[in-house]
C-alpha cells in the first residue's frame, strides 16, 4: 500500500527527462513480454471521416503504455476502442482487428459488457456517480452480480487506490464532497472493484493538481505490478515518469483531411532520448504539439 | 498634453446614465410584480368570503363532517366527501401516468435513437395541448362503456371516479414524461460512461445512474403532474358525476373539489348567501393543499439536487 504523506515529497515536474527515465527503469526491470492486445490496421471513423487510421502494435501485460501525441491525433479515440467504449457514439466505426489475449474484441458475439468488466476505465475527468463512497465503488460488483462480500471489496479496493485511510470514517457519505485528486482515485478504486486484467486511463491527471497529479501516477507504478495500463496523456513527463514503453501519434495530412497516425512505438527511454523519427524528436523536446 | 494617468480617469470618470437600460430594469420588474400581485390578490379575494362562511360554520365541522350538502333545505357543510373524491381520482391518475409517464421518458431519454426522439417528443407534447373536455367525453362516452364496463359490469355506475382517473392519468402523462425526460437527459454523459465502462448493461445504466441522478427533475415532474391531477375540472365534472360520496370505491360516482366549485359557480347561489361563500371556503382549502404540496416538493428537489460542474 502507497503511504499518502510520500506524495508530497517528490517534486512534481521533474526537469530532466533522461535521468527520470533511467532511474525508473532500474527500480523496475523489464518482465518477460506477454501481449495484452494486438492492434492489427485499426481504424475509427466518426461518420465517414476517419480520426485515426493504419495502427499496428503490440501492448504488454504488466506494463504501463502512454499514448502521447498532440491534440487530435486520436489517441483518446484509440484507447476507447480497447474496451469497445467508442460503442456508445452511434457515428463511430471501426476498421482491422483489436485482438485481446488473442481474441477479436469486435468479432460477432463479443459481448461489450463483458469487454468492459475485464478492461476497466479512468475518464479524463472525475466522473463519480452522485452516489456514497461505498455506493460508488460497490456499482459494478453489483451490477456483476458478484458474490463476494461487499464490505471486502470496498475496502480491499479502496486500499489498492490508496484511499482508504482518507475516507474510511465516511463511507457513507456523499462522493462528490470529496477534493477532485480523491474523487479520481475513487473512480480508479471503482475500476478496480471489478478486478479486471486491464486498466485504461485517459488523460486521468489532467484536471487534477500536481500533488494529487503525482499521487495517481505512484498508484499506477503501485498498480502495474497486478495489471496492465494504458495512459492517454499530453503531459510527457507523465509519460516518461511513468510508462515503459510509448506510442507517439502525431496528426497527418491526408488530401486536406486531418488523420491521426501511429509515428512511432518503443521502450520509454528510447522515445525521449533517442527516437528514430524527426516527428518524435520535435515533439518529447518541445518544438511543437 | 495629459498623462496617462490623467488621461485614464478622464474615461472611467463619467459615469453616464443609461436611460434605455433603466426603462427595461422597471419593465422587467414589473413583471415579476405582476405574478406576486396575482397571487396576493387571489388569497385576499378567497379571504373575504372565506372568513363570512367560517362565521356561520365551524372549522371542525367543515373539516371532519362527513356529509356534504351545502345547497339542501337542511345544508351540511362537511368536506371529506369532496376531499376524497380528490384524493380519489387523482390517485388512480397518477397510478396511471407516473408509470407510463416515467417509462415514456426512459424510453426517449437513454433508448431512442436521435432521429425517434425528435418524431415522438412532439406528438408526446401534443398531447397535452388536447382540451380537456375531450378528454372528458373520451371517458364518459368511450372508456366507461366500451372498456369499464364489460370488465366490471353492474357495479360500474355510468359516471365513476375509475373513468375519469384514468383518463386524467393520460392527460398528466405528457407532463410527467417531457419534463422526467429533460432531466434525465442533462444527466452528463459522462457518468453514463463510467457505469458502462464498469460492466454495466444499458438498462442498469439507465435505472441505476441516470435516474438516480435525475431523481430531483423526475420529482418534480412527479409534482407538477400531481398538481394537475388536483386542479382538475373538466374531465371529472363529465365523466365521474357529481356525487359528494365518501368512498374509496373507484367504481362509484364522486365529486372533487374543483368540480363543486364550477358547478355551484355556474348555478344560481345568490351573491353573499352561505351557499356562495362555500365556493370560497372550498377554494381556500384547494389552494392550501396545492401550497403544501408545492412546498413539500421544493424541499424534496433541494435535498436530492445534484450540481454537475
Amino acid at each position: 500500500m502507497i503511504e499518502v504523506d510520500r506524495v508530497t515529497d517528490k517534486p512534481p515536474v521533474t526537469p530532466n527527462l533522461s535521468t527520470q527515465v533511467a532511474e525508473r527503469d532500474v527500480a523496475r526491470p523489464d518482465v518477460p513480454r506477454e501481449a495484452v492486445f494486438a492492434l492489427e490496421g485499426v481504424q475509427v471513423c466518426y461518420g465517414d471521416v476517419p480520426a485515426v487510421a493504419g495502427v499496428s502494435f503490440e501492448l504488454y501485460k504488466n506494463q504501463i503504455t502512454a499514448f502521447i501525441g498532440p491534440s487530435g491525433c486520436g489517441k483518446s479515440t484509440l484507447i476507447r476502442c480497447l474496451n469497445r467504449m467508442n460503442d456508445l457514439i452511434p457515428s463511430a466505426s471501426i476498421r482491422g482487428k483489436v485482438l485481446y489475449h488473442g481474441v477479436d474484441l469486435y468479432a460477432d458475439g463479443v459481448d461489450p459488457v463483458q469487454v468492459r468488466k475485464r478492461i476497466g476505465m479512468v475518464f479524463q475527468k472525475p466522473n463519480p456517480f452522485p452516489k456514497s463512497i461505498y455506493d460508488n465503488v460497490a456499482f459494478g460488483p453489483r451490477v456483476l452480480g458478484m458474490k463476494d462480500d461487499m464490505d471486502d471489496i470496498v475496502e480491499r479496493s479502496l486500499r489498492k487506490a490508496a484511499l482508504w485511510d482518507e475516507v474510511k470514517d465516511r463511507l457513507k457519505t456523499n462522493a462528490f464532497g470529496m477534493s477532485g485528486g480523491q474523487q479520481q482515485r475513487l473512480c480508479i478504486a471503482r475500476a478496480l472493484a471489478i478486478e479486471p486484467d486491464v486498466i485504461l486511463m485517459d488523460e486521468p491527471a489532467s484536471a487534477l493538481d500536481p500533488i494529487s497529479t503525482s499521487a495517481i501516477e505512484d498508484l499506477m507504478l503501485e498498480l502495474v505490478g497486478q495489471y496492465s495500463i494504458v495512459i492517454v496523456t499530453h503531459n510527457m513527463q507523465q509519460a516518461a515518469r511513468v510508462s515503459d514503453r510509448t506510442a507517439f501519434f502525431n496528426v497527418d495530412l491526408d488530401g486536406g483531411r486531418r488523420v491521426g497516425r501511429l509515428v512511432e512505438y518503443a521502450e520509454t527511454e528510447k522515445i525521449f532520448t533517442n527516437p528514430d523519427d524527426e516527428r518524435t524528436k520535435e515533439y518529447v523536446t518541445g518544438k511543437f504539439g | 498634453m495629459a498623462t496617462p494617468s490623467s488621461s485614464v480617469s478622464d474615461v472611467l470618470g463619467v459615469a453616464r446614465k443609461r436611460r434605455g437600460e433603466q426603462a427595461i430594469k422597471g419593465l422587467l420588474f414589473l413583471a415579476a410584480l405582476v405574478s406576486v400581485l396575482t397571487t396576493t390578490g387571489i388569497v385576499f379575494s378567497l379571504l373575504e368570503e372565506t372568513i363570512g362562511f367560517f362565521g356561520e360554520v365551524g372549522l371542525g365541522s367543515f373539516l371532519t363532517g362527513r356529509e356534504w350538502s351545502p345547497l339542501f333545505a337542511d345544508p351540511e357543510f362537511g368536506v371529506l366527501p369532496l376531499v376524497t373524491g380528490t384524493l380519489l381520482i387523482s390517485a388512480i391518475a397518477l397510478a396511471v401516468a407516473i408509470p407510463i409517464g416515467l417509462g415514456a421518458a426512459v424510453y426517449l431519454a437513454e433508448y431512442a435513437t436521435p432521429r425517434v426522439r425528435k418524431a415522438v417528443k412532439p406528438v408526446l407534447e401534443l398531447l397535452a395541448g388536447v382540451p380537456t373536455i375531450v378528454f372528458g367525453y373520451f371517458a364518459l362516452l368511450f372508456f366507461t362503456p366500451e372498456v369499464l364496463k364489460p370488465l366490471f359490469g353492474e357495479p360500474l355506475a355510468g359516471f365513476n371516479a375509475l373513468s375519469a382517473g384514468v383518463i386524467m392519468g393520460f392527460m398528466v402523462v405528457p407532463t410527467i414524461a417531457s419534463i422526467s425526460e429533460d432531466a434525465m437527459s442533462a444527466v452528463p454523459g459522462s457518468l453514463r460512461e463510467g457505469a458502462f465502462g464498469l460492466g454495466g448493461t444499458k438498462l442498469q445504466v439507465s435505472t441505476r445512474v441516470v435516474f438516480p441522478a435525475a431523481l430531483s427533475g423526475i420529482v418534480a415532474a412527479i409534482v407538477l403532474g400531481a398538481s394537475r391531477a388536483i386542479g382538475e375540472t373538466m374531465i371529472v365534472l363529465i365523466a365521474a358525476g357529481q356525487q359528494p360520496n365518501l368512498t374509496a370505491d373507484p367504481r362509484e360516482s364522486v365529486e372533487t373539489m374543483t368540480t363543486f366549485i364550477a358547478a355551484t359557480a355556474k348555478g344560481d347561489v345568490p351573491v353573499g348567501s352561505i351557499g356562495y361563500e362555500t365556493i370560497f371556503a372550498v377554494g381556500t382549502l384547494l389552494f392550501l393543499l396545492t401550497l403544501l404540496m408545492n412546498a413539500i416538493s421544493i424541499r424534496f428537489v433541494r435535498r436530492f439536487r445534484q450540481v454537475y460542474e
